[in-house]
Formats: C-alpha cells, structure tokens, sequence
C-alpha cells in the first residue's frame, strides 16, 4: 500500500468548497488491507474533528465500498488496483454548506450499474445486502460514475456545525 | 480476529478478540455453523466484549448462524456489544432479531 499526503487545490467555479487533498492511498484488491485503510481512515476523521459515532460512520462506509470492490468489481480477484483519495472541504465564505470530507474511490474493475445498486429491504432477515444500506445511511453523498474505464465511487460526510457551548457563569 | 471456545455446563461461549471484516468473516462463519450443524450444540454464546469492529459480512456470518440454530431448534446468543457493534446491529435492524445480552452473566441466565 503506497499513500502520500501532498497538499492541493481542486475545485469547481460553482462549488462551495475548496478541496484540499489530505491522503491518498494505492493499494491492492486484498482483504488483509483493510483494516489498514480502516486504521487510516480513522485517524484522517479525528485530524478533521468528526466525534466519534461519525468518524466510525466514515470508517464503516469506506471498509463496505472498499468491500464490495474486490467481491464484486474484481470478483474476489487478489491484486487488482484500488486508489482511495481523500479530501478535506473546506467551506467558501458565506457558503452554506460546512466543512467536510470527501472520498473517491477508484478501481478498474467490471462497470458498476448505478441502476442496479440497491441494498436489500431490511424486513428481510438473510445474510447479505447491507454493505450499500451502510454508506447511505451514514454518508451525506454517494454517487458512482464510470469514467475512463474506472468506476468512481464519491462519498461526503459533512462536519456537523459546531453548537455553542454553553455562556460562562457570570455573563 | 482470534476465536476461542470454551465449555459452561455443556454449552460452548466463543470468545471473540480483535474485528470482524470480510478477510476474517469466514472463520467465524465456518465456526459457527461447526457448531450448530455438526455438533448439534444446543446453546451457543458469543462474546463480543472484545469486538471492536464488524463489517457487514460478519453480520452476515451472524444471520446464516442464527438461521442454523432456528433450523435446529437452538439457540445463538450474543453479549458484550460495544457501541461500534451495536450501531450495526440497529443499523441492519437486526438487534431484535438476535437474542442480545449486556453481560455474560445475563447471558448464561437465560
């Protein structure tokens, strides 16, 4: 697994972010890496302020893509390319949006059909189904692509607006 | 992951070490249903107290688990979720479906 963390600007006129890189990581369509990125991950939410429930929301979303591409994409295939890209949102002034981050992962295996992708109805009790079920109810934005022979998956997980605390005593 | 069983009055407690992720989840899958389909164990206790992480193919491993122990008439029993484990299980909607229990000593009571 090969990661860097140079930092870079990206972004469109319309956005209401800027995007600063914060990590990338190659790695290889094994199982045994995934609690690397897991790892990974976790330490990117905290560096961001993500409380706890979130930055294990983020985790759980990135392991259950980062799942579902080697099981489906490469069909269990060990060895195949797989590069996650994380960014940091940062929010433009009057912007309404807050910060965030962002995460694309990319592969080169079997086209995803975005019209197929669908976790199953959960009133059924059978095993499997729920890695998709899992990103949607954790992440703000998930969006699958397919451009230049790679599948993108884009996923955003917003910072919650920090409330204030409470007014010290005497004022 | 380490898995490694230990006998109460007959019945057998896995105790579970480490996360449960898609390299893993098979083991457990296949120990699991060892278990309830081959050796016809009655009541079979997982404690998760040291489960820091599930995926959804462990989850999945629990679901073909309980399946087998209802085909059999017996039954799985799980304890110890930490916060991690249990917002996957309400996450699945599932915490209902498994017989859930804080302590082992809850657990073994039942």
């Amino acid at each position: 697994m090969h990661a860097s963390s140079p930092r870079k600007k990206h972004g469109k006129r319309n956005c209401p972010h800027h995007a600063e890189l914060l990590l990338r990581l190659s790695l290889e369509s094994n199982p045994e890496a995934l609690c690397l990125v897991r790892a990974a991950l976790q330490r990117a939410t905290e560096i961001l302020h993500f409380n706890e429930p979130q930055s294990r929301a983020i985790v759980r979303s990135v392991d259950e893509a980062l799942a579902n591409v080697i099981r489906h994409a490469y069909e269990g295939r060990t060895g195949r390319p797989i590069e996650i890209t994380c960014r940091r949102l940062l929010a433009k002034p009057r912007a309404r949006n807050t910060q965030g981050l962002e995460i694309v992962l990319s592969d080169s295996g079997i086209p995803v059909d975005p019209k197929k992708l669908h976790g199953r109805r959960l009133e059924e009790i059978r095993p499997g189904g729920l890695g998709l079920h899992f990103m949607k109810q954790s992440m703000d934005v998930v969006e699958f692509r397919r451009d230049n022979g790679k599948n993108l998956l884009r996923m955003v997980k917003y910072l919650a607006p920090s409330r204030p605390g409470p007014k010290p005593e005497g004022e | 992951m380490q898995i490694t069983a230990r006998q109460f009055e007959g019945w057998v407690i896995f105790d579970i070490l480490g996360e449960i992720d898609l390299a893993n989840s098979p083991t457990m899958r296949k120990v699991l249903l060892t278990e309830i389909k081959e050796k016809h164990a009655q009541k079979v206790f997982l404690n998760l107290t040291k489960v820091r992480y599930i995926d959804s193919s462990g989850i999945a491993s629990l679901v073909e688990g309980l399946k087998a122990s209802r085909d059999n008439g017996s039954r799985l029993i799980l304890y110890g979720l930490n916060p991690s484990v249990r917002e996957v299980m309400e996450l699945s909607r599932l915490q209902k479906i498994f017989e859930i229990y804080d302590s082992e000593e809850q657990a073994l009571a039942s």
